[in-house]
């Protein structure tokens, strides 16, 4: 591991203060980061640990929503209170990842800008665009069956590993962000991006922005969160699905979808939304929804499969939701 | 400390104190160094494992702040102060916990590899499920959940045991908790 410095910062003014380029790196729990540096995949000359800045509480907004700091720990958010009775999907979200121990010191921010866990990725004797752009993507011909069906290019197939970002990408979250000039808020479909000719970015942040806190606006209907891997428990998501609908009178008012484990961003299913929002809250219309979102899906030779899955998960969580009191 | 520049061409150390089972150490550190290797090869206190040495086995797992947690993934630069308790520390004196001695009742382990971390692991699950919080099996996650074989499973699945001890280990957790 490339030696590098350790400041702990008390604020989010003195982490931006100490941020001082490209090879300085913010440390949360360091659970995906630690061991990055390790495989020599990540290689900075600085840590500025913001584990220690003010915010480490999930809040009311006072208009039905939360305001999540940036350093709760990932079991904290899912054993809060507001967000179990609320946000049935969010805390869904967060135990069905990682392990109990590894919820224990993993932070919101950290979850979110965690890396892929595409082998080539996480190997530094083979070629990976993300790494080191311009060597090539092994994973298009090569071991892709957990790759992505949607959004992906040539440069890259690999997927976003986060399941808690799934269910913030369909609560229709906000990022806070802070650097030298100040604070912004950005949409959460704004936060990530395409691979593109440069999957070397996996979101749109720029160095030394420092996410301070994640807002969920109020959600108002039954949500739930689904996964689909490959054994029981501690595994990454073939595909996962965040949803939520409200049905009155049988026929669908409002509903949201997004998708895990199947691009390089939690994918937010807003064809499948607008497809199902009047229509009536049968099996038919959510297959309809999820067809409609799945035809711009193409699949790699080895994971076609994950159209089927997606569809049915969509179909069979949507109906479960519409039985739901 | 030195500039980041320079740090990239030589080792940086940090002087850190650890509470280790109720005992403070005071001890220069470099920074890249994780809380395993310190409390191993620095305090020798070798019933902390190194399985996998990335998160993935939970070998390494000790109550961090009284919350269990992957050793291996830890700086200790970054928990200067923190409150540690590992494996040889979950003993009261002469006695052992109600967890270690349902290990032995329940023969919940062959080889022992696995053992120091299942301890420390179950330890904090225990807790974590008093405390009310859900997991990925608690059917509706805003109800309180229950210490059923199906949570303990789920629950400990951040530790692996090679032999195969699971059913033994999910009979003595449910023997300690209960």
């Amino acid at each position: 591991m490339r030696p590098f410095t350790y400041d702990r910062a008390a604020t989010a003014e003195e982490a931006i203060r100490l941020h001082d380029g490209a090879e300085t790196l913010y440390l949360g729990g360091g659970t995906n980061l630690v061991d990055l540096m390790r495989l020599g995949v990540a290689r900075p000359a600085r840590l500025i640990d913001v584990t220690h800045l003010s915010g480490d509480l999930v809040e009311d907004d006072g208009e039905g929503g939360l305001v999540i700091g940036a350093a709760v720990r990932n079991s904290d958010l899912a054993a809060d209170d507001d967000v179990r009775r609320r946000f049935p999907v969010l805390a869904q979200a967060v135990v069905a990842g990682a392990s109990g121990q590894i919820r224990n010191q993993a932070t919101v921010a950290g979850n979110l800008l965690q890396r892929t866990r595409c082998s080539y990725f996480q190997n530094i004797t083979k070629p990976c665009n993300k790494r080191r752009p311009g060597s090539g993507c092994p994973a298009v011909e090569g071991e892709h069956h957990n790759h992505a069906i949607l959004g992906h290019s040539d440069a890259c197939v690999a997927t976003h590993p986060s399941d808690m970002a799934v269910a913030l990408a369909a609560l229709g979250a906000s990022i806070e962000i802070r650097d030298g000039d100040g604070e912004r808020s950005v949409p959460f479909d704004d936060l990530y991006r395409l691979p593109g000719d440069d999957p070397s970015r996996d979101s749109t942040l720029k160095p030394g922005d420092l996410i301070t806190a994640v807002r969920v606006p109020a959600l108002g209907m039954p949500s739930r969160y689904r996964k689909v891997r490959e054994r029981a428990s501690f595994a990454f998501a073939l595909v996962s699905i965040a949803a939520a609908l409200d049905v009155v009178d049988g026929t669908v008012r409002d509903c949201r979808l997004a998708l895990g484990g199947v691009a390089h961003m939690p994918w937010r299913a807003r064809r499948a939304e607008e497809h199902l929002r009047g229509r009536p809250a049968t099996e038919e219309s959510f297959r309809d929804a999820a067809q409609e979102e799945l035809a711009a899906a193409r699949p790699l030779r080895d994971n076609a499969y994950k159209v089927p899955l997606t569809t049915n998960l969509i179909v069979r969580t949507f109906s479960q939701l519409a039985e739901q009191p | 400390m030195k500039s980041a520049r320079e740090a990239a061409d030589s080792p940086v150390q940090a002087e850190i104190t650890l509470a280790v089972n109720g005992v403070k150490h005071r001890l220069t550190v470099d920074t890249r160094a994780s809380l395993l290797d310190v409390l191993r090869e620095r305090l020798g206190l070798t019933g902390t494992k190194k399985g996998c040495d990335h998160g993935q086995c939970g070998a390494c797992t000790v109550l961090l702040a009284g919350r269990r947690a992957n050793a291996c993934l830890a700086l200790a630069v970054a928990h200067d102060g923190a409150d540690i308790v590992t494996v040889e520390g979950l003993a009261d004196e002469a006695e052992l916990s109600a967890l270690q001695q349902a290990f032995i009742d329940e023969d919940a382990f062959q080889c022992g590899y696995c053992t120091p971390g299942q301890l420390c692991s179950a330890t904090g699950m225990v807790r974590e499920v008093a405390s009310g919080w859900p997991s990925a099996v608690t059917a509706d996650p805003a109800e309180r959940p229950e210490l059923t074989a199906a949570e303990i499973r789920e629950r400990m699945s951040g530790n692996i045991c090679r032999c195969g001890a699971y059913p033994n280990i999910v009979a003595a957790i449910a023997k300690a908790a209960g």
